[in-house]
């Protein structure tokens, strides 16, 4: 279960990762994050987010146009 | 002579920080202005500094009062998805009173519709990130704006302010 969730359906680029970098903001480090969204190009951006900022990205699944991540903060 | 990877590593420019960025923005319509407060307010989030140059048509963008436009005129590529097509606009069609304000509108809610951001949004977004934006003086005397025309939290400058900030910065666009 992840320390926070959030929705970020219907969201087009780039909101889906400022949302994500706001929402890591407020967590402590070690704890996770849990994004859903329908933007395609998340897959890609989500992956280079975490690579440049140094968060990991824990797993990731997609069902029915949703895809979902898990992010923890880097610490 | 050595390869591009190595010029362009951080490596090969030992003083200047790997994560930071400087967009110069000379561009003001509701199109052009995605850009570079889409890459600003990203690179922004992925930890980098990020420092904004707006000059000519881009000081549009800082205004208090946004009203952004598209103008379909003399834009050959500016299709919009209508009826399962995309249509464009004959430059004669577009040259009519009222036809760049319903293009404008069409695009903003065309926008609103796919989950894209307003630039107001982004540009809030942005002064939150603490990206540095910077107004330059010459534009501004030439139009004749004044500071109380713009947004809060804006500096102030001109071509040796920016440079000075290019020296500084590992990636720079214009835009």
């Amino acid at each position: 279960m992840a320390d926070q969730v959030l929705d970020a359906k219907g969201l087009n680029c780039p909101l889906p990762i400022l949302k994500a970098k706001k929402a890591l903001k407020t967590l402590e480090a070690g704890n996770t994050l849990e994004i859903l969204s329908t933007d395609p190009g998340s897959v890609a951006d989500f992956a280079a987010f975490c690579r440049t900022t140094g968060n990991e990205l824990v797993e990731q699944s997609e069902g029915d146009g949703v895809w979902t991540y898990l992010i923890r903060k880097a610490g | 002579m050595s390869n591009v990877a190595e010029m362009s590593s951080p490596q090969a420019n030992p003083g200047i920080d790997p994560n930071t960025m400087s967009i110069i923005v000379t561009k003001g319509s509701l199109d052009w202005a995605y850009p570079p407060f889409i890459l600003g307010t990203t690179a922004a989030a992925m930890g980098l500094e990020v420092t904004m140059f707006f000059t000519f048509y881009g000081l549009n963008l800082l205004m208090k009062d946004l009203n952004l436009q598209v103008s379909s005129l003399g834009n050959p590529a500016m299709k919009m998805p209508m009826m399962g097509m995309h249509m464009g606009m004959p430059n004669l069609v577009s040259a009519i009173p009222g036809v760049d304000a319903a293009a404008s509108k069409m695009m903003k809610s065309l926008m609103k519709k796919k989950g894209i951001a307003p630039i107001k949004d982004l540009r809030e977004l942005a002064v939150e990130a603490d990206v540095r934006m910077i107004a330059c003086q010459m534009t501004m005397d030439m139009f004749e704006y004044g500071q109380e025309d713009m947004i809060e939290g804006l500096e102030i400058g001109g071509a040796a302010t920016y440079i000075e900030v290019a020296t500084q910065s590992h990636i720079n666009l214009f835009i």
